[in-house]
């Protein structure tokens, strides 16, 4: 399996999730630091995401949107909160309005990733934390729900292609 | 078996309003964290925090409606306890929220598996987008 362990804090309202890849940490740091890679698996199948600007730089800002099927957009942002490449990158992960300007009153994810050595490649923890129930709720509330259900249902058909 | 969690949301909108409305509250949350481990009194309760009997009556008159805790009465004392399957909704979004990582996770491993297959149709597209 490739994902190892999930932890669900639901008092302290967090995720952690960690994965074993087959791939060193220096390779892994690219799919996220390389903005076409990042859109390549950051949105589901049915709302793939364009990120339009990606300064991984601690304080740098990311905006991407995501395009459901029916053309309609979803737009996000991320604020850099540290990088120390190829070891772990923090950032706030929040919506925008259509012109990419955060969202008020919506819900914004601190998220912690770290990427640790190991001999078959790399350990990943990704840490999601949500300021309240509520955050977390509108987190995933909005329209990722469906598009998740339908990621889900393509995975077995990606993985079989591969 | 991720999307069979999701399928069992069955609260509807109106219920998960006053359950966020309830847990808004540090008090209120911490009351809840008490009540699942154990039953409590409200007197036992009002001991606990910095406010007055009826304050912490209050409280539990909130979480009550929001279906997270029950009362009874024991004697001359109000018994509360928590709702286990009230906690679990909370629990259900957690499970909504991992699966969407556990489908970037999948994607992510989809996408380092094609560094191994150069020959792959499917890059060559890519190349000619980029």
């Amino acid at each position: 399996m490739t994902v190892v362990s999930t932890t669900q804090d639901t008092e302290a309202l967090s995720l952690v999730i960690v994965s074993e890849l087959t791939a060193p940490p220096q390779r892994v740091w690219q799919v996220w630091a390389d903005p076409r890679q990042l859109e390549r698996w950051w949105g589901p199948p049915e709302w793939p995401a364009t990120v339009v600007d990606h300064d991984l730089r601690a304080g740098g800002r990311t905006s991407y949107y995501m395009t459901g099927p029916d053309g309609s957009k979803a737009h996000g942002w991320w604020t850099v909160v540290s990088v120390d490449e190829p070891r772990s990158i923090a950032f706030d992960d929040g919506f925008a309005d259509d012109s990419g300007h955060p969202a008020q009153d919506m819900p914004v994810t601190r998220v912690e990733v770290a990427f640790e050595e190991i001999p078959t490649g790399t350990r990943m923890s990704v840490t999601s934390r949500f300021p309240t129930l509520e955050a977390l709720e509108q987190m995933v509330g909005m329209g990722m729900l469906e598009g998740m259900t339908l990621a889900l249902g393509q995975i077995d058909a990606v993985l079989a292609d591969a | 078996m991720v999307v069979e969690k999701l399928d069992r949301r069955e609260l509807d909108d109106e219920e998960v309003d006053r359950l966020f409305g309830a847990l808004a509250d540090a008090t209120r949350r911490d009351i809840v964290a008490r009540v699942l481990r154990e039953e409590h009194s409200v007197s036992a309760l009002a001991r606990r925090y910095e406010m007055s009997f009826a304050a912490v009556q209050k409280h539990v008159a909130v979480l009550e409606r929001a279906a997270l805790v029950h009362k009874r009465r024991r004697g001359r004392e109000q018994m509360v306890s928590g709702d286990v399957e009230a906690i679990r909704a909370a629990a259900r979004y957690l499970d909504a929220y991992e699966a969407i990582w556990r489908g970037r996770v999948d994607r992510i491993v989809d996408l380092l598996a094609q560094d191994a297959r150069p020959d792959d149709p499917r890059d060559a597209q890519d190349e000619q987008h980029d």
